[in-house]
């Protein structure tokens, strides 16, 4: 087992697949020689040379655009938008064009391509630089939409999305590229669709994604600590396609369920969890499920404003413990 | 040529009368007046080229060697349909006769065209790409960032703007800074200004084709304005009566196929080689609307194909 970050993870990942299929092929903007501005893609360019990871403009619409066209013509682009706020001014492509073509065109074209973007705040860059916008690629048909946690998840799926047959969005949390983990030595690939139970407990349910995994983990480890409350926590990893085999059988041990979401309140992922548990699991709940989200605001960048903001260990504790209670 | 253009003046009348009846819904943009473009480009292409094209795309689906049944069945929202019945008139797409998709969404496929070309620039395959597009389209941000991205890696694309002078209902010049809204904009990406008669399909061809050349050689995109005017509104629901009564009867005075009609007989072609050229392309799209009037409806349950490569709609396990 190796020890990488979360951002070496993803040039790690991207030369996995480079090196197995010459069909995969990497374009964004700063991504090739400088490596990337989060420098997560270091090394790639030296490696692979200038016609498989290439520089673009300032030019997103360009950058898509490009990527679908040359994913219905044989190749396996990787298109990076710099940072997932961005997604705002190429979403024609990424909604009517990427996720549509396939089944407007009766299934004539594939369209094997990932786009990656750096997402989510905690970093004090300000509303146009913070957002999580996972819930905007969630409601789109025909995008799958994939928000690791850990290195080694990183990798994995990161590698099984290049890997797939149709176009996937994968957000990479920002505030976790420091976050080093082990990673499985060789080839890994992982397995779109799983979630992952990260922490056992039998008095309710935590569902977290992306940077909420690790608090809602920390959180339910000071609920044992101090209430001898025991929490389970699942880091759903993919909401499309969302592993509700997972979430249910997890829900069912409790009947006590709660989301933790980056995201502006409304129509969050958790809603549609929520809505789920209630329409299958409702003889097995026990309480209603809670959502704790970021208030339905912009995000503020002062430390503080922020911070209060985005769901907090403290937060989690204290909303977890109330409705237990 | 003379064939391609009667194909899609008789698929796209029968398009209009079809509607007229009822038995096409939805909305449709007709490209009667500017065959002479598809067909000129299209003779330009060679196997394994591809074509992206807009909304205004059953001329150019067609002329890459789609079936008319294919076509009109899909306009009336039948199986037989070239996508089933879950495209439409303006999705139009024969991905394996290299017609890769009409788009409907104005600039998108820009950026889309010269992403295949990337594809064929990196796979050395030798194909270009075809990228066809109205006037209006010139003044929206993917037109540019397109082009300037297509110059700067060289891709083996050729960019046609069919300027039919009319942006939906306005007049293209109100809206553009520039006289020609394509060529006037060509310098600004290093790139040679090309304006061509787009009612002469032969003149269409020997710019296409010097096009393609350029691509083929690794010289990068070109951008080619062709000059051309819609007999018909906009779409369906358009009776374009903004256009001055002078203005459309010059142009109908230059419709591409009569023009191309005295061209060929000056040339020597008899008469009957003509006419029955003519003949053999009616009874085609005659027997293409009874075939795609006796097929069957789409089964309901191709609603819920084909979102993902596995061919189902599924979100969840």
């Amino acid at each position: 087992m190796a020890e990488l970050t979360y951002r070496e993870a993803v040039a790690d990942a991207i030369a996995q697949e480079m090196e197995r299929d010459d069909k995969v092929v990497f374009l964004g903007e700063d991504i090739a020689k400088a490596g990337g501005v989060f420098k997560t893609t270091v090394g790639l360019y030296d490696k692979f040379g200038p016609d498989r990871v290439r520089d673009t403009p300032i030019s997103e619409q360009a950058i898509l655009g490009a990527a679908m066209g040359a994913a219905m013509t044989g190749l396996r682009p990787i298109a990076e938008i710099m940072f997932s706020d961005f997604f705002a001014v190429c979403w024609d492509i990424v909604v009517n064009q990427i996720a549509k073509t396939r089944y407007m065109t009766g299934g004539q074209v594939t369209m094997p391509l990932v786009i990656r973007s750096a997402n989510g705040g905690g970093v004090r860059f300000g509303a146009q630089h913070s957002q999580s916008i996972e819930n905007w690629a969630m409601m789109i048909p025909g995008l799958k939409v994939i928000a690791p946690s850990t290195p080694a998840d990183v990798k994995g799926l990161l590698a099984a999305s290049i890997r797939d047959p149709d176009p996937v969005i994968f957000f990479e949390q920002k505030s976790l590229y420091g976050d080093k983990g082990e990673i499985p030595d060789g080839e890994h690939v992982d397995e779109l669709g799983t979630a992952k139970v990260v922490r056992d407990g039998a008095d309710a349910v935590i569902y977290a994604l992306a940077a909420m995994v690790p608090r809602s983990i920390r959180a339910a480890e000071r609920l044992e600590a101090d209430l001898g409350i025991r929490a389970s926590v699942v880091d759903v990893r993919s909401l499309v396609p969302l592993d509700t085999r997972t979430i249910f059988s997890e829900f069912r041990k409790s009947g006590r369920a709660f989301t933790v979401e980056e995201n502006p309140r409304l129509c969050g992922w958790g809603a549609e969890i929520s809505s789920l548990i209630t329409e299958e699991c409702f003889w097995d709940m026990d309480l209603p499920v809670t959502r704790i989200t970021t208030p339905h605001i912009p995000l503020a960048s002062a430390d503080n404003l922020e911070d209060q903001m985005i769901p907090s260990v403290d937060r989690i504790y204290e909303t977890v413990r109330a409705g237990l209670d | 040529m003379w064939r391609l253009q009667l194909e899609v003046r008789h698929l796209e009348q029968r398009a209009h009368d079809l509607f007229l009846q009822n038995l096409i819904k939805g909305t449709s943009h007709l490209a009667v007046g500017q065959e002479a473009i598809a067909a000129g480009c299209a003779t330009a292409m060679r196997p394994g080229d591809y074509t992206f094209c807009t909304y205004r795309g059953h001329a150019h689906t067609l002329v890459r060697g789609a079936s008319m049944t294919g076509v009109l069945g899909e306009l009336m929202g039948k199986e037989c349909g070239l996508l089933q019945g879950k495209g439409g008139s303006m999705h139009l797409t024969d991905a394996e006769k290299g017609a890769m998709g009409s788009y409907a969404i104005i600039g998108a496929h820009l950026p889309i065209a010269a992403g295949a070309a990337w594809a064929a620039q990196y796979n050395k395959t030798g194909a270009v790409s075809f990228c066809f597009f109205g006037d209006g389209t010139t003044n929206i941000g993917a037109f540019h960032e397109a082009l300037n991205f297509a110059v700067i890696w060289k891709l083996p694309v050729v960019f046609v703007c069919e300027n039919n002078f009319y942006m939906e209902y306005t007049p293209i010049g109100e809206v553009t800074a520039v006289e020609h809204p394509a060529a006037d904009r060509a310098g600004a990406y290093g790139l040679e200004p090309i304006i061509v008669d787009g009612n002469d399909a032969d003149a269409v061809y020997r710019v296409a084709r010097a096009a393609v050349d350029k691509a083929v050689a690794g010289d990068g995109p070109s951008l080619i304005e062709a000059e051309t005017y819609r007999h018909y509104g906009h779409s369906r629901a358009d009776p374009a009566t903004y256009r001055p009564d002078k203005e459309v009867e010059e142009w109908m005075a230059k419709d591409p196929i009569p023009m191309y009609r005295s061209r060929l007989l000056e040339f020597g072609v008899p008469e009957k080689v003509v006419g029955d050229i003519e003949k053999s392309v009616l009874k085609a799209v005659n027997d293409a609307t009874e075939e795609a009037k006796a097929s069957p409806i789409p089964r309901d349950e191709l609603a819920l194909t084909d979102v993902w490569a596995d061919g189902g709609s599924a979100w969840r396990n």
